[in-house]
């Protein structure tokens, strides 16, 4: 690996109870790179750079820092330093013992020997910090005095006094309004620059991301989605959960239908991306890169059905057949009236889908020949397991040659189609209830993802509009899961 | 708004708390005032003379009493303050489980009956072999007092931004320090106010006293209850005891608002 990797995570995961909040991370950061970790919340960003700061230990892995292994080293050991969402700042002290705080604990080697800072040493450190974050009238003042935006920057000031190898920032300008972020943002860019620290940056805001990093990790559910520059998080997202999270998206499912060709909303287009024929694809296509023309030579049309004014664009819906169709342009078109509209190959991504059915490896059957999917009992086809069975009066499967199979506490692999499970809105009715933990609209419908108490994900698609959080019942068909048994059916004939 | 009606709540109003405060006062000031008069009877004024207070502070019994309370005071409220400061961080950095577990036991001796803390005391020292002295009487005191320290220094941890002890650990402080420089000034006001109730309780103790002292240690409570049980009635000297309690309550009080008040502009500025 490259020399300048300043620190490095592997396989890292933190588990709390039987939760996994970072689940087999793995990353290196350069020296001098500006990182961010991007994610909703309960990503386990800030549980990563917690366990880079040494506020969490890894359940599994290895931190270096230098090459030098750091897994648990106590945070007041590691050349880090911190800057905390609410800025943490100690109340009982001025603004300059809170920036010195740190000075004074340290001890630098000089001629072999560990020394304290002496004052004259801590005066002309702190007035340089105070001075980079533009506060140097402000030494003798009271922490409550201070206005939020005032706060943060003495809280970077603290931080970059000690002249740390890697800053960590977590979500530090959450706290602040529109204009003190804008405003924020440059100037921690600019610092980025000055000074030539590494900075590792959380944050959910993508537009922050975006505008900051030299490098974006992207997660979810503990996982890193997607690391790249932030030119290739929003033009090549690696998966329709990234697609959706950066950016306005316009997602698809689609069909790979020849060499480079790709067809959704019930036209072919050309792409870039090289897939397997009839493979079943999503299809991203971001609203800038839809060009609106006149109906004829067009590579597909569509009727537009909104404007909304945006200050330097429009921003329009057009309905292509039964899919909607995001748009931005700046010319001033007519709703109700139908245009054509072509997408250059090269603004069709096309990742492979994810999921096209939801498979439950640790399914298994209980006595009243249900199939347990997260301790939820579902009615099924037993008789699906053995060709041409039946159930008699006993609940046993009987095979046509007379062969009486019990089923009970069998493990199975159970199989349901994205488009099988329908969703209730009373969460008492159905088999299982659970919590829409993310949509993703595509053209016609949308994607959900319900999560149960157990932790185990439901993926479906629906027609009808839901709310993230909402608490919804699931039911599925018995004949619409598919059951696989493990093992051999032999071991439960009953003799 | 109805004029009268008005003035008649308000004047409701006002009487209740005159006669409130009259009821808890006079008492008090009956004492105070004849503190300053040499009869033997309330009741009775031969002229203003400080003679029960040349009395009192001749009265070596009394003196060492008041001396023995204030020993125990000052002692047992330093012992309990240091142990339930540290005690509540203790609890505050708990996990969630274990936390709910030790702020239950931890109040327990705050509902429990006074009697009840006495007498298990007293048969643990009597179990243990131990002879009472000024140590069972120290200890006695401090139960009676920890949860109070406990109780005042609580909700300065949680009005305390979490994140400040792990960033004092960030900028390079080991536990120990970011603990000393950065959470124990932080909450110094709970602890001081934690001080100040274990003094006045551990003053006017005197159930858990009365059973864990040596019995030739007097404290001003149970020499009073002494006297009172014996005679029958009030030695005037008393007057003048009572007189000089209340005037220290009335500085502890005093110091403590101004103390406060203090703490209010510094938020507010």
């Amino acid at each position: 690996m490259a020399e300048n990797v300043i620190i490095e995570l592997k396989n890292v995961s933190k588990h709390f109870g039987q939760t996994y909040a970072v689940d087999n991370f793995n990353l290196y950061v350069k020296k001098g790179e500006f990182i961010t970790f991007l994610g909703p919340s309960g990503c386990g960003k800030t549980t990563t750079l917690r366990m880079i700061a040494g506020f969490e230990l890894p359940t599994e892995g290895q931190i270096l820092l230098n090459g030098k292994d750091i897994t648990l080293l106590p945070p007041y050991k590691r050349p880090v330093n911190t800057v905390f969402q609410k800025y943490a700042l100690f109340p009982h002290m001025d603004v300059y013992d809170n920036v010195a705080f740190g000075l004074k604990l340290k001890k630098i080697s000089d001629g072999g020997k560990l020394r304290r800072l002496t004052t004259a040493e801590i005066d002309k450190k702190v007035k340089n910090a105070l001075k980079i974050v533009d506060l140097e009238e402000y030494e003798a003042r009271d922490i409550s005095t201070l206005s939020g935006g005032q706060q943060q920057r003495i809280a970077i000031a603290r931080a970059i006094v000690n002249e740390p190898e890697i800053l960590l920032l977590d979500e530090p300008l959450g706290a602040l309004d529109l204009k003190m972020r804008k405003d924020m943002q440059l100037e921690l860019k600019e610092m980025h620059k000055k000074l030539g620290i590494t900075f590792i940056y959380v944050t959910h805001d993508q537009e922050e991301a975006l505008t900051l990093s030299d490098t974006v990790v992207v997660m979810k559910d503990g996982m890193i989605q997607q690391i790249g520059t932030p030119e290739d998080i929003y033009n090549e997202p690696k998966n329709a959960f990234v697609a959706n999270f950066i950016g306005e998206s316009n997602i698809y499912s689609g069909t790979v239908t020849g060499d480079k060709k790709v067809r959704f909303i019930n036209h072919t287009f050309d792409c870039v991306d090289a897939f397997p024929r009839n493979e079943k694809v999503d299809v991203v296509i971001r609203p800038e890169d839809v060009h609106i023309t006149s109906e004829e030579g067009a590579m597909a049309s569509g009727k537009i059905v909104s404007k909304v004014f945006k200050g330097i664009h429009y921003e329009y819906i057009m309905m292509v057949g039964r899919n909607e169709l995001t748009i931005v342009d700046t010319r001033n078109l007519e709703v109700d009236k139908v245009y054509g509209f072509n997408i250059e190959p090269d603004g069709i991504h096309i990742m492979k889908k994810e999921l096209t059915a939801n498979i439950y490896n640790d399914a298994y059957i209980d006595k009243n020949n249900r199939v347990v999917i997260s301790e939820c009992g579902f009615e099924c086809d037993i008789t699906s397991l053995v060709p041409g069975s039946v159930v008699d009066e006993e609940g046993y499967v009987v095979a046509p040659d007379g062969t009486r199979y019990d089923f009970t506490d069998a493990d199975v692999k159970a199989e349901i189609g994205l488009k099988n499970i329908e969703i209730l809105d009373d969460e008492e009715a159905g088999n299982v209830r659970g919590e829409i933990v993310s949509i993703i609209y595509k053209g016609d419908h949308y994607q959900l993802t319900v999560r149960t108490e157990q932790d185990e994900d439901f993926v479906l698609d629906t027609e009808y509009t839901y709310d993230e959080n909402d608490l919804v019942g699931l039911s599925v068909n018995a004949q619409d899961i598919k059951l696989t048994l493990k093992g051999e059916a032999k071991k439960y004939a009953k003799k | 708004m109805d004029k009268r009606r008005f003035s008649l709540a308000d004047f409701l109003c006002k009487f209740y708390v005159y006669i409130l405060l009259l009821l808890m006062y006079a008492p008090i000031l009956l004492l105070i005032v004849y503190s300053f008069t040499d009869t033997k009877i309330i009741g009775n004024w031969n002229g203003f003379s400080l003679r029960l207070y040349t009395a009192l502070f001749n009265d070596s019994e009394i003196m060492q009493a008041f001396t023995n309370t204030f020993l125990v005071a000052i002692s047992s409220a330093v012992v309990s303050t240091v142990l339930g400061t540290f005690g509540a961080i203790g609890i505050f950095y708990c996990s969630k489980r274990g936390k709910a577990v030790l702020e239950g036991i931890s109040n327990i001796p705050v509902i429990n009956a006074e009697i009840v803390t006495a007498l298990s005391l007293t048969i643990l020292f009597v179990f243990c072999g131990v002879k009472f002295n000024f140590l069972t009487l120290l200890i006695g005191h401090v139960v009676l007092t920890i949860p109070f320290v406990v109780l005042s220094v609580r909700p300065k941890l949680m009005q305390m931004d979490a994140n400040i002890y792990e960033a004092a650990l960030d900028l390079g402080a080991t536990p120990g320090r970011a603990l000393w420089s950065i959470i124990i000034p932080e909450i110094m006001p709970g602890v001081f106010s934690g001080f100040i109730l274990s003094v006045t309780l551990s003053l006017d103790d005197y159930i858990i006293t009365a059973f864990t002292r040596d019995t030739a240690f007097q404290t001003l409570s149970t020499y009073v209850y002494g006297v009172t049980s014996k005679k029958g009635t009030l030695p005037p000297s008393l007057r003048a005891l009572t007189t000089v309690i209340t005037l220290i309550a009335l500085l502890i009080l005093i110091i403590v608002n101004i103390k406060s008040t203090k703490e209010k502009e510094n938020i507010r500025k």
